[in-house]
């Protein structure tokens, strides 16, 4: 993408429209990836609730909200959602990323 | 020009700040209200309190903290003004360059005063010449009654082309001293200023925004180089709106500089503020015995107007500039540097020295005035001098 001249901006240092963050996939900045194991899951939504971003995807099952994995588009692999899980479920787990 | 009896009142500075900021009637005041600040926001907040005002009145904690509320209610699209003095601008100081890089209109009446250490009150241009590369547009005003009109015509200035003005009166001797201010009816302040129109509001749900996000390498210089042409475009706007005024209501306030007995002069002075004042009456009293000598009163230093100070002073032999501040650099003070600078283009140079004078609010007599024109003389006629004097300071 050609980047704009100073006379092409708007003044005043700010974006118009948005979501600006839907454009930026942050998901480049990770060094490790969470994993997400379907089997194990239980849908109890701390991952949901606790992620930074909002990298959880749920998915509609018959009327419920179900965890169904994760949007490595933006997740940047803080590792939160892996330490949340219950550890009696254990259903995410970090890997290294391979860069 | 109209010919009109204009009310006449007896006010302080600050009162002739605060009186101004009533008249104006903005739709927010975020300040810190006591010292290091003068009484001007207190003065308002009574303003406030008896509903003389529709202004919503925030009393922050710190003046860090009154200029980032200053910068969130004009991101929003409100006419906003401020007050501060001396330490109370040095702690605004991070938040000044993001006023002025977001392009807000914000307005400060500020009072010059001495920054510590040693714990001083008093005048001196130390405060504004250390956030003279903010960004803001700066307005030193010589009397209270510059100061009220200077504040009105701030608000226009700024709007128009979306950067921040503080205009400045020197401590207690203009802040704090009682003179008549030619005032103008309310009426005639709301009509003039108008309605702010601006440049994007945070709080505009129809186009939604993002104000201030990371810029890096890849856009901050092209963002810096917007805000320098606007800082250069203001130059037409300052001269348009004073200009316009002086019509409209029957004055004849200077621009960006004053001349004052500059027309056949063969050296002159340069000073800014209160001390014009003094420096006028001294290039009466060496005039009256036959020099040929004139004062160049500088108005608005932020933009600073180069070019008007290379035709004004391109006919004479000697120049002493006159500074309320020290950059403690070795080489003399902030208005010096940029005066000489503006001279480097001319084909013969006049000669040129530095009075460095009142720091702290060390007084200004008219002995000391006189004593500078008579040394500017000496330098006219080839007498060899240090290009950096101290005016008033025991050796």
């Amino acid at each position: 993408m050609k980047k704009k001249g100073w006379k092409e901006l708007p003044e005043g240092c700010f974006i118009p429209g948005v979501p600006t963050s839907q454009d930026l996939k942050t998901g480049s900045w990770r060094t490790s990836k969470p994993v997400w194991d379907p089997n194990k899951c239980t849908s109890c939504f701390l991952c949901w609730v606790y992620c930074p971003d909002n990298a959880i995807i749920l998915k509609d099952v018959g009327g419920d909200p179900k965890v169904s994995g994760i949007n490595y588009d933006y997740c940047k692999g803080c590792g939160i959602c892996a330490d949340v899980c219950p550890p009696k479920v254990k259903a995410i787990h970090m890997e290294r990323e391979e860069l | 020009m109209t010919e009109k009896e204009r009310t006449k009142m007896a006010l302080t500075g600050n009162e002739a700040f605060a009186y101004a900021m009533k008249q104006i009637n903005p739709d927010v005041v975020a300040a810190y209200p006591i010292t290091p600040a003068t009484e001007i926001v207190q003065i308002f907040a009574k303003y406030v309190s008896d509903g003389e005002v529709d202004t919503e009145f925030v009393a922050v904690e710190s003046e860090h903290s009154a200029m980032s509320a200053c910068i969130g209610a004009s991101a929003s699209g409100a006419r906003v003004i401020t007050g501060t003095s001396s330490q109370g601008l040095a702690l605004m100081h991070e938040m000044l360059y993001i006023a002025s890089a977001l392009r807000l209109p914000i307005v400060l009446a500020e009072v010059n005063r001495a920054l510590s250490a040693p714990i001083n009150i008093h005048c001196d241009h130390s405060d504004t010449m250390g956030s003279r590369d903010a960004g803001w547009i700066q307005i030193y005003c010589e009397n209270a009654n510059e100061g009220y009109h200077t504040l009105i015509q701030a608000v226009r200035i700024a709007e128009t082309v979306n950067l921040p003005v503080m205009a400045t009166l020197d401590g207690f001797i203009i802040s704090h001293e009682m003179e008549v201010v030619e005032s103008l009816d309310t009426q005639e302040v709301r009509e003039f200023i108008g309605k702010r129109k601006p440049l994007y509001s945070v709080l505009d749900v129809e186009k939604p925004i993002m104000v201030g996000p990371l810029d890096l390498t890849d856009y901050y210089f092209e963002h810096k180089r917007q805000q320098i042409e606007a800082m250069k475009k203001s130059k037409a706007v300052i001269k348009e709106v004073i200009e316009e005024y002086n019509t409209k209501f029957g004055f004849d306030f200077p621009v960006f500089i004053e001349t004052y007995r500059m027309e056949d002069a063969e050296y002159a002075i340069l000073a800014m503020s209160s001390a014009a004042g003094t420096m006028k009456e001294a290039v009466d009293i060496r005039r009256s015995i036959g020099e040929k000598v004139g004062l160049v009163r500088l108005k608005v230093f932020r933009p600073f107007p180069f070019e008007l100070l290379t035709e004004v002073f391109k006919n004479v032999k000697a120049i002493g500039v006159m500074d309320r501040s020290d950059s403690v650099n070795s080489m003399g003070g902030p208005v010096f540097n940029e005066v000489r600078s503006s001279l480097y283009e001319l084909e013969t140079r006049p000669r040129i020295m530095n009075f460095v004078f009142g720091l702290g609010g060390r007084d200004f007599p008219m002995e000391d005035a006189l004593h500078i024109i008579d040394r500017v003389k000496e330098l006219k006629d080839g007498k060899k001098l240090d290009f950096v004097e101290y005016v008033g300071v025991r050796e």
